[in-house]
């Protein structure tokens, strides 16, 4: 087996997040994200369709790092307005970064303290309310440590389980957080009552590993499996085609 | 109908208390020489409804802003508007933030003429906590679903820019994405449009297709020709963002000092002509 990095792991398993999810749009925030999202599309979900992060649809797959080796292939148009008439329409996959998330995948990208007058200005809200409502949602943290995993998040910008429950069926009922990956592992939701569940670690990291840089209790059961290793074509693939500069490398902790 | 006007002529209308709409999106196409002759009056407590960039960071940092209602501040190339992330970490406005979708939503309410429009953006997050005047309504049909109520936001003036216009308002964009421009307009009882150049009217699809015409004169009451007006925000084609000017003004709200020093040499100029020469000049 070669060696790879924890970022290619990691950008495998990001892929791993959108297999099977067909002809939907998939967004992704973050470098890693970025380049799992392609590898998906290169590989196993050809059909995810892609932007160039301004305003249109493109069909060709460009390298988040080196130099461009193509023209983009237009094949839509997807203005802002476009793309919130295609996220509440369901038809997208996004994964965004959190800077908090609690045992519900309840998310806070929007500052650290109170909301009124916060200690830290983050991100803010921006699609995080409307898009975990309306379609499937992933997370991606590169740098997992408790004050990211965390018992409680400052505000909710992204909404868990536990609150979707709370709004009823009816309003819940396109509410799904897939997948939260982080430097560390896996994670899903597939348990009762959707509590967060530790799906892999990645190679070279333990359970206790995790469990130290989580400040809530996990879902760990008996048997946790290795996060899988890239394979050789993955790795040509982000090595080559993707990620020639190694981007994802820097990102990860 | 001629509506040229100029930006002194459009800020004029405006009053302290007052409820406006800024165009564009981010760092893009934002009709900053209204931002800027803003300053040059008295004008405060402002309501500014906006996804914001540099017009939110500028308003805010300047105490003229009361209240933002906003979806985002970005800088686009800088994630996060420092100017902006000052303001909110010393709460010197208040934020009313919402949903990305929820602003459209409520620009869209405005232009209909309607008190609000139905939407799951926003149910479960924290958006109904920090705006607790938002309200549910219930689906009046057999699946009862509750949903929020996103009230109209509307305005008491818009403010947007295009690449082109003629002098009865029909304004054209001519980038890739025509944001939100027309419920700005539609939203507002005073529309004003800045562009880069004035053309007559049959020149304008000589500059794009059919579908690039978004603004209509029925949506616009001046125009103003203000080249160069979106600075330092983009403008394509026309021209794109100045990353060099927007981290030299994202880099003085480290520093108060630095601050006013940027204020003195571009924002304080007495006319917009004399910002777009201090900005050649550096």
């Amino acid at each position: 087996m070669s060696d790879f990095t924890r970022a290619e792991v990691c950008a495998v398993a990001v892929a791993e997040a959108f297999r099977g999810d067909g002809e939907i749009l998939a967004s992704c925030f973050g470098t890693t994200p970025a380049v799992g999202a392609r590898l998906a599309k290169l590989s196993f979900e050809p059909d995810l369709i892609m932007t160039d992060g301004i305003a249109s649809a493109i069909r060709n797959v460009p390298p988040v790092s080196g130099p461009k080796t193509e023209e983009d292939i237009v094949e839509a148009w997807l203005p802002f307005r476009t793309i919130f008439d295609l996220l509440w329409n369901g038809r997208r996959h996004v994964m965004m970064v959190a800077s908090q998330i609690d045992r519900y995948g309840n998310q806070n990208f929007a500052c650290i303290g109170p909301h009124e007058k916060p200690k830290a200005q983050l991100l803010g809200m921006r699609g995080a309310p409307g898009n975990t409502i309306s379609h499937r949602t992933s997370y991606w943290v590169p740098n997992h440590n408790p004050r990211v995993f965390v018992e409680k998040v400052d505000v909710v910008s992204g909404v868990g389980y536990d609150r979707a429950r709370a709004l009823g069926e009816a309003s819940a009922k396109h509410h799904c957080i897939h997948r939260v990956i982080s430097n560390l592992g896996v994670f899903d939701f597939d348990t009762p009552d959707n509590a967060m569940r530790l799906a892999s670690v990645h190679p070279g990291v333990s359970v206790d590993d995790v469990v130290e840089a989580t400040a809530f209790e996990l879902v760990v059961p008996n048997d946790v499996p290795e996060t899988r290793a890239p394979t050789d074509e993955e790795l040509r693939i982000i090595r080559e085609v993707l990620d020639p500069e190694g981007y994802a490398n820097k990102e990860v902790a | 109908m001629d509506k040229r006007t100029t930006e002194k002529e459009a800020v004029a209308e405006l009053a302290d208390g007052m409820t406006i709409g800024i165009g564009g999106w981010g760092s893009r196409r934002k009709p900053m020489s209204i931002v800027r002759e803003i300053l040059r009056t008295d004008l405060r407590d402002l309501t500014v409804v906006t996804y914001g960039g540099p017009d939110a960071g500028i308003l805010c940092a300047t105490g003229r802003v009361k209240r933002l209602i906003y979806g985002f501040v970005s800088l686009d190339s800088i994630p996060l508007e420092p100017h902006f992330r000052k303001a909110r970490q010393a709460g010197s406005f208040r934020a009313s933030e919402l949903d990305e979708g929820m602003l459209q939503w409520g620009l869209y309410a405005a232009a209909q003429r309607i008190p609000f429009l139905p939407t799951r953006a926003g149910l479960g997050s924290d958006v109904l906590t920090i705006n607790p005047e938002l309200k549910l309504v219930k689906s009046p049909y057999a699946d009862g679903e509750e949903l929020v109520a996103m009230p109209a936001l509307e305005l008491d003036a818009a403010f947007i820019h295009m690449n082109r216009a003629d002098v009865h308002g029909n304004g054209q964009f001519l980038g890739p994405d025509p944001y939100f421009d027309d419920l700005y307009c539609m939203a507002a009882k005073r529309r004003f449009m800045t562009c880069e150049k004035i053309v007559d009217t049959p020149d304008l699809l000589k500059g794009g297709t059919l579908h690039t015409l978004k603004i209509h004169r029925a949506m616009v009451d001046g125009v103003i020709e203000a080249p160069g007006g979106a600075h330092f925000t983009e403008c394509p084609p026309d021209y794109g963002r100045d990353e060099a000017f927007q981290k030299e003004y994202a880099a003085t709200a480290r520093d108060p000092d630095a601050w006013d020093a940027f204020r003195q040499k571009y924002l304080e100029r007495g006319s917009e002509a004399e910002y777009q020469e201090a900005v050649r000049k550096r």
